[in-house]
């Protein structure tokens, strides 16, 4: 707690006080940072969260089980197939039911999708934090067109609210698979074309090379997951290492951060590996839709979901790492509690040890390589 | 019932609207060139002279007030380089922002006039039309000085800036030194506005700005040396005259040091005039909008515009200094005069060439410009500390060097001769080989991808 108070700023050090948000153009949302700077240098930048709280575990208790699905969208708005996921496993854990192979497949499809657009937005933005404009606008391009797959699985192209407990809402519908494959085929080499557009470019390494180096322990220690986990060379990713789901079934390797451009775990390792995440999405999509079983896309779940009292928790890795969810039932038709654990928040609070020394335009690049969305933050 | 029609747009107005902005699309800029070319060399003093003699039968030497007249001339004149330098930056704002559009797969403006053309009126129009906004906790006062300092620093440039062969307002004899002066006119008006507005991101963007623009000034101001030395004069008409209409008779092809230097100032003029990879001043996503944040209305179009009527500038500078400025290839000086007759007021061939040499200059200036928007939304915008690097440890040096060997360079050449002929050969020779492999692998890039289009009207 004693770190949240503000230092007396040094005023004959000529130290500044910038309030770095909550209107900013590059806080990914609703954030503010607090940040004390000697000129161009920052002295610390301290996190400001809860701009966006909506109490949404405070919801999850009011609404009942299935009733809470379309709230776990708003957890993420990036990536909500994932909170939909972990939700939905989490209950099936309560209530101990068996979802059918179909849906599992076809959850794993949808989020590998809805990876490769949350990470297109991720990198996108970063090109555009670091000051090259038309990078995001061909990410978008991209994404634009899963959000029209995903709009024709499951008639959202933002809050999908797809996955139910005990399965999925919806079957492929006709023709969806070969429209699937027919997009995989042009984003494989949509990698390479990333590369000759931003990635390689001599200015944009120099700006995230060395910049904001995570190391390993310190990664582990503040409780980094995901690709912030990854790029500072660890191996550990939940699909392989803890699988769930269909995921055993599927071949993929785990990008890890080989400091590319200057240090493992800068700002451009955590870029990188996000680039490399996409096409390894792209391999499981093709793998889940080739290897599809056929069958009920739903398990048979009563409307009413009455767990026995006790408790259960889900782990599924989300597009910005690790998300679970921890459910208590008092065996009400309510939750007694409902926890959600993101990515993003715990990466915020790596923000203010890592920043002293770095200059003002690094913040923006480590907030964007960090890809932090604020409602994950708050919920 | 009453009946309403809304079809606004009938086949007839619809082509009537498009002849219009048609007709302004081509019209303006030729009415520009119109006006530069007969209106600015008409003030020169013989010239000037002669039409009131022939035309007036007046011989201006016998007023009293022929001082007054010449003033009014030259207020004239300076009108007219200041509505072009405004409607060249308002015709750039348009043409940067298709260009976008291209670069980034998108349509870009193509709503006011053909192509969109008429956007920069429209958004001049919007901006003229806002409120009048100053912050409550803004020095006032200052607040509203410092915009018109930056479109002081950026007009005063143009009175020194050629544009053809007789178009240039006044052939100064430190011409480059003076427009290296005038330029730096903008960081007052930056600090100005940084410091006025009261807000810690516009302070931020100005001293960026002013740290930036000061140091590149020590390059710029380097490598604008190497063409002085080797034309042996500071003003801007004297420096074309010392080269010729051929490629290899520009001095960015008659010395290898030019040839760096042509880079460095080229490189310095970006930073100076603020644009990628150097908008660090305004850079978007770390300081909002950095010393512009406060401003709006009127005030930020005047910003605007003297960013984009410094593309020309910079374009402008580089043509005079390296390229060969107006000179048209197989024009030589005698046949400038030889045109021109023995009469005190020009015959038509003259005028004609005007235009030739107005064209040619423009043509090498915009080819400049064109680079410079291909550069900014390309390019990722590099950090404070590098910025410093690039120009202290780098571009200094460099200018240094290219200095010193245009010293050497200038004594080689006056022992031999023919060792500047064959240079230019051969880096101009070089030069084709570098343009040859630029084209063949942007070839290669827009055929690597031409088959990941997909049919998106079925989706």
């Amino acid at each position: 707690m004693s770190k949240l108070v503000l230092r007396r700023l040094d005023r004959n050090n000529e130290e500044m006080l910038v309030n770095f948000g909550p209107q900013h153009p590059s806080t990914h949302g609703v954030l503010n940072f607090l940040v004390e700077t000697d000129g161009e240098v920052m002295k610390r930048a301290i996190p400001d969260i809860g701009y966006l709280h909506r109490s949404l575990e405070k919801i999850g208790e009011m609404v009942g089980y299935p009733g809470y699905m379309p709230y776990t969208d708003r957890i993420d708005y990036l990536a909500a197939m994932f909170a939909n996921e972990g939700y939905a496993m989490a209950v099936e854990k309560l209530i101990k039911v068996q979802v059918p192979p179909r849906a599992l497949y076809l959850r794993a499809i949808s989020c590998e999708l809805n990876r490769i657009a949350s990470h297109l937005v991720s990198i996108g933005t970063m090109a555009t934090d670091i000051g090259a404009v038309t990078p995001l606008v061909y990410a978008l391009r991209e994404r634009e067109i899963i959000n029209d797959l995903l709009e024709a699985l499951c008639g959202a192209r933002l809050t999908y609210n797809y996955h139910r407990i005990g399965g999925v809402a919806y079957d492929m519908p006709e023709g969806w698979r070969d429209r699937v494959i027919k997009y995989l085929d042009r984003f494989d080499s949509s990698v390479q074309e990333w590369d000759r557009l931003i990635t390689w470019n001599e200015i944009y390494k120099k700006r995230l090379g060395g910049v904001a180096v995570i190391s390993r322990e310190q990664a582990i220690d503040y409780g980094l997951s995901g690709p912030n986990l990854r790029g500072s060379g660890i191996d550990w990713d939940l699909r392989r290492d803890m699988p769930y789901g269909a995921y055993p079934d599927f071949k993929f390797e785990v990008p890890v951060g080989r400091g590319w451009a200057g240090a493992v775990g800068d700002c451009f390792d955590r870029y990188y590996v996000r680039v490399l995440e996409m096409e390894q999405s792209s391999r499981i999509v093709r793998q889940a839709l080739e290897k599809m079983p056929e069958g009920e896309v739903q398990a048979k779940v009563s409307r009413k979901i009455k767990p026995e009292a006790g408790e259960a928790q889900s782990r599924i890795e989300s597009a910005r790492g690790e998300m679970a969810y921890y459910l208590v039932s008092d065996g009400t038709e309510r939750a007694y509690r409902v926890r959600a654990r993101t990515g993003s928040f715990l990466a915020m609070g790596i923000i203010e040890d890592i920043s002293p020394g770095l200059m003002v335009a690094d913040l923006v690049a480590l907030i964007a390589s960090l890809d932090v969305v604020a409602p994950e933050t708050d919920r | 019932m009453p009946q309403f029609s809304f079809a606004f747009p009938k086949p007839g107005t619809k082509k009537l609207l498009l002849g219009a902005s048609l007709a302004g699309a081509i019209g303006i800029p030729v009415l520009l060139a119109s006006l530069l070319v007969f209106v600015i060399p008409m003030i020169h003093k013989p010239v000037f002279d002669a039409l009131i003699r022939e035309k007036l039968g007046h011989d201006p030497a016998s007023w009293a007030g022929a001082q007054w007249v010449y003033a009014i001339g030259l207020f004239l004149a300076g009108i007219v380089m200041f509505t072009f330098a405004a409607i060249s930056g308002g015709i750039f704002s348009w043409y940067e922002r298709r260009v976008a559009g291209r670069i980034q797969s998108r349509i870009g403006p193509n709503r006011v006039g053909v192509g969109g053309f008429f956007q920069w009126i429209a958004d001049a129009v919007k901006l003229l039309f806002k409120e009048d906004l100053v912050p409550a906790e803004a020095d006032s006062v200052l607040f509203r000085a410092a915009p018109y300092f930056v479109v002081a620093g950026m007009t005063l440039v143009f009175v020194a800036l050629p544009a053809g062969q007789a178009i240039v307002v006044a052939d100064l004899n430190v011409g480059i030194f003076y427009i290296l002066a005038v330029t730096s006119l903008a960081v007052v008006g930056i600090i100005l506005s940084g410091w006025s507005s009261n807000s810690k991101w516009a302070l931020f963007g100005a001293m960026r700005a002013a740290a930036q623009i000061i140091s590149y000034e020590v390059p710029a101001g380097l490598a604008i040396l190497v063409p002085v030395l080797m034309a042996g004069t500071l003003s801007t008409q004297g420096l074309i005259q010392a080269q010729g209409g051929w490629p290899w008779e520009w001095f960015f092809f008659r010395n290898p040091a030019a040839a760096v230097a042509f880079v460095i100032l080229f490189i310095s003029q970006l930073a100076e005039g603020n644009r990628t990879p150097f908008d660090l001043a305004e850079a978007e996503s770390e300081l909002v909008a950095g010393y512009l944040s406060e401003y709006s209305g009127f005030r930020f179009a005047l910003y605007f515009l003297v960013e984009w009527a410094n593309l020309w500038i910079i374009g402008a500078v580089t043509t005079t200094l390296f390229l060969g400025g107006w000179q048209i290839p197989g024009v030589t000086a005698q046949d400038w005069a030889a045109v021109r007759g023995t009469g005190a007021f020009p015959a038509w061939g003259w005028w004609a060439l005007q235009f030739v040499s107005l064209g040619v200059f423009s043509l090498k200036t915009l080819l400049q410009v064109n680079v410079i928007i291909w550069i900014r939304w390309t390019l990722p915008r590099i950090r404070v500390d590098q910025m410093m690097q690039l120009c202290w440890k780098y571009l200094v040096p460099a200018g240094f060097l290219c200095m010193l060997f245009t010293l050497l360079w200038q004594m080689v050449v006056a022992w031999a001769p023919l060792v500047e002929r064959v240079t230019a050969v051969v880096v101009f020779a070089a030069f084709l080989y570098v343009t040859w492999r630029f084209l063949k692998q942007t070839r290669d890039n827009v055929s690597l991808i031409a088959h990941e289009r997909v049919d998106l009207s079925n989706w």
